[in-house]
């Protein structure tokens, strides 16, 4: 009988930060911009520049920190973490070793059996790196710094996750409170959140842990799963025939689901911290810490009794919207202007869910403005259009924003609520389909909806169904 | 002298700080480095109990910048000093993903 192992995970969770503003410069830090557009001597790392700590990365970091639970160090520091590589121009990144700013935190997930709380070693402010591109033509790389200097908070867990699921569910809470306070967007996507994955196993019962790795590259929670288990699976293969796992780094790659040795000995990983002597201590009191707590936005339970109170919502309802910051934010932007909030929230939980499942796309990835559906709503209220044309009239306003009061009258979409026409079309119908007819008058109710079809299919989709079997009905 | 570097270590310093030294140049260095651990070895002597360490000369605390963008596109300065540039990036040696 095989032997039973199990999986001991750790995360390092980097977040972007939604600052302005670079950490350590004016630099802007909008996404998009021309190649070293928001770059200066203290990003690029020039001899001689003077980094200048931005206030709002401390209490976006704080309040990240009080949101897990950690305990906020009243005297923090940066250190040099020394290496080189092009996309570091200082040859040094600045970080925290020896006095990062939080400490001994912690979230709680839901398993599959029950609550379990996963320990924050440490959340450290940091700077991000630049970007490398590898030119397809010349022999070279090229450096874009517009990255450079981005504020990050790296997140490091204790190794208490056991399975890929613990590890979705953990980045799924941290991801959500993260969202809520605004300290971030968290588009694994787009980089705004990155988990680097520690992996060990063990023979079941065994006190002590494997040798790790650390796997890197994983933009999508569906990778990160995929490389849990290939990883798992190569760490028992080694084990299994008595070779021995190596502690390194290994890159992901999600195409071939396989991952690789990243770093070789040249590179040794010693980066010979030490405090860096530009920047001076972050001393934190109690006062500023209360402020902090003071300015925090509504959190999701805040949130979820509001709804209910306020809207009056179910609970399978409130959940599902506040499950995303983006997507209670467009369901509160949509109340605002219509006032229907179990409307909105139909639409949001249905349709849109549908969609963005269909199309593999998360809440944050919604674009449509509020105003577009509020006046989708009303367009139905009005019986201006039938549920189906707005069925329609929706994928329009979530694929491209469209207005659909425009839209409907462009595309000639309006229910025909003119009786004469409608009563026409009917008649034409009964005539055409005189076995249908027949079936109904001897007690076939379902014949019916098969005339309210061919009704509909005549005025393309354009009228108004209760309409229609109410005229069949009077006819027949 | 009471601190001796060895071959390796400074070897392996060499690799860290990416700097190739010629033979003559490495006996200078271990000589140097030897005598600095011995002057650091002299530090810790001093009863330093309950003295926190310094990380910074001044004592200076909290220096904020508001979060604000003061800066403008500054492409053609910052690019300026490049050894080699194209496409409005940085050209450096070919690096591999990782």
């Amino acid at each position: 009988m095989g032997k039973q192992y199990e999986t001991v995970i750790g995360l390092e969770v980097h977040v972007e930060l939604a600052t302005k503003t670079k950490i350590f410069c004016g630099c802007s830090t909008a996404f998009g911009a021309a190649p070293n557009a928001h770059t200066c001597p203290v990003c690029t790392g020039m001899p001689g520049s003077l980094p200048v700590l931005n206030k709002q990365v401390v209490e976006y970091a704080v309040a990240v920190g009080l949101a897990t639970d950690c305990d906020i160090t009243r005297v923090c520091k940066f250190d040099r973490k020394n290496y080189f590589y092009p996309d570091n121009p200082q040859n040094y990144q600045i970080s925290q070793l020896y006095l990062p700013i939080c400490r001994n935190g912690h979230v709680d997930i839901k398993t599959a059996d029950g609550t379990k709380s996963v320990g924050i070693h440490e959340i450290h402010m940091e700077e991000d790196a630049g970007k490398l591109i590898h030119d397809e033509w010349e022999d070279c790389s090229l450096v874009d710094y517009n990255r450079s200097g981005v504020p990050l908070i790296e997140i490091v867990s204790e190794p208490d996750m056991r399975s890929a699921d613990e590890v979705i569910a953990y980045l799924e809470k941290l991801r959500l409170i993260i969202q809520y306070l605004g300290a971030s967007d968290c588009k694994l996507q787009e980089g705004s959140m990155r988990a680097d994955v520690n992996l060990s196993v063990r023979e079941v019962g065994a006190e002590k842990f494997g040798t790790r790795t650390e796997m890197k590259n994983l933009n999508s929670f569906r990778a990160i799963a995929r490389a849990i288990e290939g990883e798992r699976a190569r760490q028992i293969e080694l084990l299994e025939s008595g070779q021995e796992v190596i502690q390194e780094t290994r890159r992901w790659d999600d195409t071939k689901e396989c991952s690789y040795a990243m770093r070789s000995k040249e590179d040794a990983q010693d980066y010979r911290y030490f405090p860096d002597p530009d920047l001076v201590p972050v001393h934190i009191n109690e006062e500023w810490i209360e402020q902090i707590k003071a300015a925090q936005p509504e959190f999701r339970d805040e949130k979820m009794a509001r709804y209910k109170a306020e809207y009056e919502l179910p609970d399978y309802d409130i959940d599902i919207l506040t499950e995303s910051k983006h997507m209670a934010d467009i369901f509160e932007q949509t109340v605002a202007i219509c006032g229907q909030p179990k409307k909105v929230s139909n639409w949001l939980m249905v349709e849109t869910m549908r969609l963005l499942k269909e199309q593999e796309m998360e809440p944050e990835d919604i674009r449509f403005a509020p105003e577009n559906l509020a006046k989708l709503i009303a367009l139905v209220e009005a019986k201006e259009i039938n549920g189906t044309v707005a069925k329609e009239v929706f994928e329009k306003i979530f694929d491209e924003n469209i207005d659909p009061e425009k839209y409907v009258e462009e595309n000639g979409l309006k229910t025909v609520n003119d009786e004469g026409a409608l009563r026409k079309t009917v008649e034409e119908v009964i005539a055409a389909n005189p076995q249908s007819v027949e079936d109904y008058q001897n007690g076939k109710e379902k014949a019916i909806g098969f005339l309210v079809g061919q009704t509909m299919k005549a005025m393309k989709g354009k009228a108004d169904p209760g309409m229609v079997n109410q005229l069949l009905r009077e006819l027949l | 002298m009471a601190n001796i570097i060895s071959d390796e270590t400074i070897e392996y310093v060499g690799i860290l700080a990416k700097l190739e030294l010629s033979d003559k140049e490495k006996e200078q260095a271990k000589k140097d480095m030897g005598s600095m651990l011995d002057y650091i070895d002299k530090l810790g002597e001093l009863d330093t109990e309950g003295v926190e360490p310094m990380s910074h000369v001044f004592p200076v605390e909290n220096v904020f910048r508001e979060d604000v963008v003061t800066n403008g596109d500054e492409r053609e300065a910052v690019l300026g000093n490049a050894p080699a540039k194209k496409d409005g990036m940085f050209a450096v040696p070919r690096t591999f993903e990782g």
